[in-house]
């Protein structure tokens, strides 16, 4: 085990869970409150039926993170490319059985839970590319030979995802992987090739668009084509941050959310909410918490010395800030409408599981690398 | 293999920093976005958010009440019940509906609008089922409720006016908001809001609609109201107090019978409109919620066109009572006096043109009080040719003919009197000899409306006193201001005696209306006009008898009268269209509403 630079050092867990970051962890709790305040409110002042299912979510999704935590960071390393490849064959099925079914399909249903494979791959492609790069040679990473695998392990999942069709979340595993690749560095000049490419096919993609998709991008860019359409949402939500104004409307007294002009107050337009009822203070107060998040992430990256630990420290970390920026920029009508919740705060399962197992591995990684050889 | 300072680990930390910064620099993005919504255009979106939430709706005050001299409400707002379905309030719509209709009978037509109204409108706004239910039905709908959930009863305020047909010229209707009348007042926009159409109600309908209030609601995205957040009740509308008195009113439009005409009575003294009847009539109840098509259409089609006020819209020629003008004038301007006379042979030449006394025989030799008297046109031609029309004119607008009198109804006409200029200008001819004759007994182009023509007499019998007539009773200050006209004393004296005789002397034109109630008498004049033309050819064959032609072509008849004699208290002026004779049938009816006024004991 030389290349995980673990030899003769190992911890038992508990000595690995005391010597996490409580900051980190405590920074969640609070987003994770944050959250079930505004669920509570949403609900017009109920726990029903949102804020209650939110905490008990949370507090199994905690011990999902523990448990990933503490697991022993060489067997992700072990099992990156099985991962993947199982998350890769959830995405077949579910492609399969959504043909097979009628319309958009997202999910495998196991009975108890839903499986949301394309959610897993967000995971599975940081593992993926981050064993993948560990194990390569400057001049490999440099070379366009090397490139191909990463790039057609990436391309293929985002393909899928985005057929099925989410596109949000295909973006958000094509930019994660973008980034990994130009974190192990990957030159400045070969990304700028791919952009010219990718600018010059965009009009054929955009006729592979859905309608919906098509709409979703016109709205976002004049949502006073169709304000009763679907520039409804997008104008609404303005309304009602800007209604918030500096210190907000007060707990329970939105009137934007409560009156029902806001769409999907619990979900995707939850910070809307959490923003009229406490206006700016309270706005930049989640936006710089979850600043804290990801800023404590990237110092972890930077103490431990582990090249596949630091690298999927990268990816994972990258793809929660994707997820706060691209929710927040789509409320306040910056990125067009494309169905990305904000994670620990909005209301639902996948993603809060999802997004505490990354914590998880993150923590795991922070701890299980956190070795000063020299 | 340690890989931890390798290059590769230099490059990861290297391009790290620099991810870093991206971070910082997109959340530096977002900061500025929230500032920008949430300081800077904060003021915007709080308007946009109130517009969102906030709803003004308007309550209409009621309509002020409408009271004649007596205090008796003629115009009053009456309890509308009417019964409206929620449907977001029945589990099942049909079978409320069902139900419903078992105990409130509707039409084919209502049926179709209700199901409209339930597929094109949102569940929680009510929905009329049926309005204008009587104690009865919505007793009836109370004691059913349990098994129609979803149904209330909801009241408003209906216009209603107890007299029904007696004032529809004088009061007018209101009704709907048309989309003619809209003028960015929102108020119009209100449904159920109704206006003054016509009548008393338009022209003080500012005064009676009073100051409607406003209520604001919280409304959800659906236009569900939450809550209220403020009301403002308004100002109900004042009431009216018209100079009419019912009493005589009601005996005014019945003296008519079923005969087209109109009827002005004033108090001579004021000017104040005791009663003024147009018929026939129409029920101006019909109109408050929007008159029926075929209601509409009978109104529109009949021949003697009960929409239209003939009162102050129907302009006629004068005819003999026009006498009284022209005699006043000649004796203001001295071209006669009392003692002169003229003879009358039955017809005399003007240019090249024969004009004949109504009286073939002839009437002798008359002074101007028998020339009243027996109506004589030979008299008149004479004086108007040796008087000229500009004297005619002058005395005809000092006494109120001529020009509109704004009593506030609408399509009050001025009537017409005719001058030379006025005549170059219409027909480009010069003022013949013969058109003074014709003025002179107020035929050919003068017109004048039974308003006016009471407005006449009023300011003659009054002893020349500038009285103008109107619907609300003057003030001490405005009666002091009436203006005494500059007519001689004697010579108003001299034409009421002439009027006096009309009535009461032997062989006056009006003898079989005259009355004596202790002791108190009638004076007046007589006109007949005429609609057609007689040919010479007819006159030669012999002028066929009124009674032989169509109602149509017939005479109108008019009858102007005043009393008591010696200090006049009351004027009327009844026109009979088609009536064929003054004598015989418009002063009748004047007699019959002049001995009411006196029985009345008018206050």
């Amino acid at each position: 085990m030389a290349e995980f630079g673990l030899d003769g050092y190992k911890q038992s867990w508990k000595d690995k869970l005391f010597s996490m970051s409580f900051t980190y962890m405590f920074l969640i709790i609070i987003l994770v409150i944050i959250g079930t305040v505004t669920l509570y409110s949403a609900a017009n002042g109920d726990w029903q039926p949102w804020a209650i299912q939110h905490i008990m979510r949370f507090v199994a999704a905690f011990a999902v993170m523990l448990g990933i935590a503490v697991i022993d960071a060489k067997y992700y390393y072990k099992s990156a490319y099985i991962f993947y490849m199982v998350t890769f064959l959830l995405l077949v099925v579910v492609e399969l059985t959504g043909h097979i079914g009628m319309g958009a399909q997202r999910w495998i249903n196991f009975g108890v839970f839903k499986l949301q494979p394309s959610e897993l791959m967000k995971i599975g492609i940081v593992l993926f590319l981050a064993r993948y790069f560990s194990s390569m040679t400057l001049q490999g990473i440099k070379s366009i030979r090397g490139l191909i695998i990463p790039a057609v392990f990436t391309v293929i999942p985002v393909a899928l995802i985005a057929a099925e069709p989410d596109l949000g979340t295909a973006l958000m595993v094509l930019l994660t992987a973008s980034v990994m690749l130009f974190a192990v560095g990957v030159q400045w000049w070969k990304f700028a090739a791919v952009g010219c490419a990718l600018a010059a096919l965009l009009p054929i993609g955009w006729n592979f668009l859905h309608e919906y998709q098509k709409n979703r991008v016109l709205t976002f860019l004049d949502p006073e084509r169709d304000p009763l359409g679907t520039g409804y949402h997008i104008i609404q939500s303005k309304i009602a941050f800007g209604s918030g104004g500096l210190f907000g409307k007060g707990f329970l007294h939105g009137t934007q959310t409560h009156l029902n002009f806001l769409p999907e107050k619990h979900t995707d337009f939850i910070f809307t909410m959490f923003s009229e009822e406490f206006g700016l203070i309270g706005s930049l107060t989640v936006l710089f918490l979850n600043m804290l998040v990801i800023a404590i992430g990237y110092m972890f990256a930077f103490r431990i010395r582990n090249y596949f630990a630091r690298l999927t420290i990268i990816g994972l970390n990258t793809n929660y800030f994707l997820y706060v920026f691209i929710n927040i920029a789509m409320v306040m009508g910056v990125l067009p409408v494309v169905g990305v919740p904000l994670p620990l705060i909005s209301y639902g399962g996948t993603v809060m599981f999802s997004i505490m197992a990354s914590f998880g591995i993150i923590l795991c990684m922070s701890v299980s690398y956190n070795s000063r050889e020299d | 293999m340690n890989n931890y300072n390798t290059e590769k680990n230099h490059i990861l930390n290297h391009r790290l920093m620099f991810i870093i910064i991206i971070n910082l620099l997109a959340f530096a993005v977002l900061a500025g976005r929230l500032y920008y919504l949430q300081v800077f255009e904060a003021e915007k979106y709080r308007m946009m958010s109130d517009e969102n939430r906030i709803s003004t709706r308007f309550l209409l005050s009621p309509r002020g009440t409408i009271y004649d001299r007596n205090g008796e409400i003629i115009a009053k707002n009456e309890q509308n019940f009417q019964a409206v379905l929620i449907a977001e309030q029945t589990p099942d719509v049909n079978e409320t509906l069902r139900v419903f209709k078992e105990i409130i009978s509707l039409s084919a037509d209502e049926e179709k609008r209700i199901l409209n109204d339930l597929k094109s409108k949102s569940r929680f706004i009510p929905i009329k089922l049926k309005e204008n239910l009587n104690w009865d039905e919505v007793s009836k709908l109370m004691l059913n409720a349990p098994d129609m959930p979803g149904v209330e009863i909801s009241e408003g305020l209906n216009r209603r006016y107890p007299a029904a047909d007696l004032y529809a010229h004088v009061l007018g209707y209101v009704g709907p908001v048309s989309e003619a009348d809209r003028s960015g007042n929102p108020l119009y926009m209100v449904p159920g809001f109704k206006i003054g159409k016509s009548g008393l109600e338009k022209y003080f309908d500012y005064k009676l609609q009073g100051k409607s209030g406003t209520v604001k609601l919280e409304v959800n995205a659906y236009g569900r109201v939450m809550k209220e957040i403020e009301r403002d009740a308004g100002k109900q509308g004042d009431n009216l107090t018209i100079t009419v008195d019912s009493r005589l009113q009601k005996a005014a439009y019945e003296a008519f019978g079923s005969q087209s005409g109109a009827a002005v009575v004033l108090d001579v003294r004021t000017g104040e409109i005791l009663a003024m009847v147009s018929t026939p009539s129409f029920d101006p109840n019909l109109f408050t919620n929007g008159i029926s098509y075929k209601h509409w259409n009978e109104l529109l089609n009949n021949e003697k066109t009960p929409l239209i006020n003939k009162a102050v819209s129907g302009q006629y020629s004068p005819g003999s009572t026009f006498k009284i003008v022209v005699a006043l004038a000649a004796l203001e301007a001295g071209i006669i006096n009392a003692d002169t006379r003229y003879y009358c042979a039955g017809g005399m030449e003007i240019g090249n043109i024969r004009f004949h006394c109504w009286n073939h025989y002839g009437h002798g030799s008359l002074n101007v009080v028998e020339a009243l008297k027996y109506s004589c046109d030979i008299f008149f031609y004479e004086t108007a040719l040796r008087l000229g029309v500009d004297k005619i004119r002058e005395m005809a607008l000092k006494l109120g003919l001529g020009k509109t009198l704004s009593v506030g109804l609408d399509n009050e006409k001025s009537g017409l009197i005719p001058s030379k200029s006025w005549k170059k200008a219409k027909f480009d001819a010069l003022w013949a000899p013969g058109d003074s004759a014709n003025t002179g007994i107020g035929q050919g182009y003068v017109l004048v409306t039974p308003m006016q023509l009471v407005t006449m007499l009023a300011r003659v019998v009054n002893g020349g006193y500038a009285v103008s007539p109107t619907f609300i009773k003057p003030t001490d200050k405005e009666l002091g201001k009436i203006k005494r006209l500059d007519i001689s004393t004697r010579n108003i004296e001299l034409v009421k005696q002439g009027m006096f005789e009309v009535v009461n002397g032997v062989g006056g034109t009006a003898k079989k209306a005259k009355f004596n109630l202790d002791g108190i008498r009638m004076g007046g004049k007589t006109g007949t006009t005429q609609v057609r033309r007689i040919s010479m050819k007819e006159r030669r064959s012999g002028i066929i008898h009124d009674s032989q032609l169509p109602w149509r072509l017939r005479n109108h008849a008019w009858f102007m009268g005043f009393t008591p004699v010696d200090n006049p208290r009351y004027a009327v002026a009844v026109i009979v269209e088609h009536g064929s004779s003054g004598s015989g049938v418009a002063a009748p009816i004047a007699s019959k509403i002049l001995q009411e006024a006196l029985k009345l004991d008018i206050k």
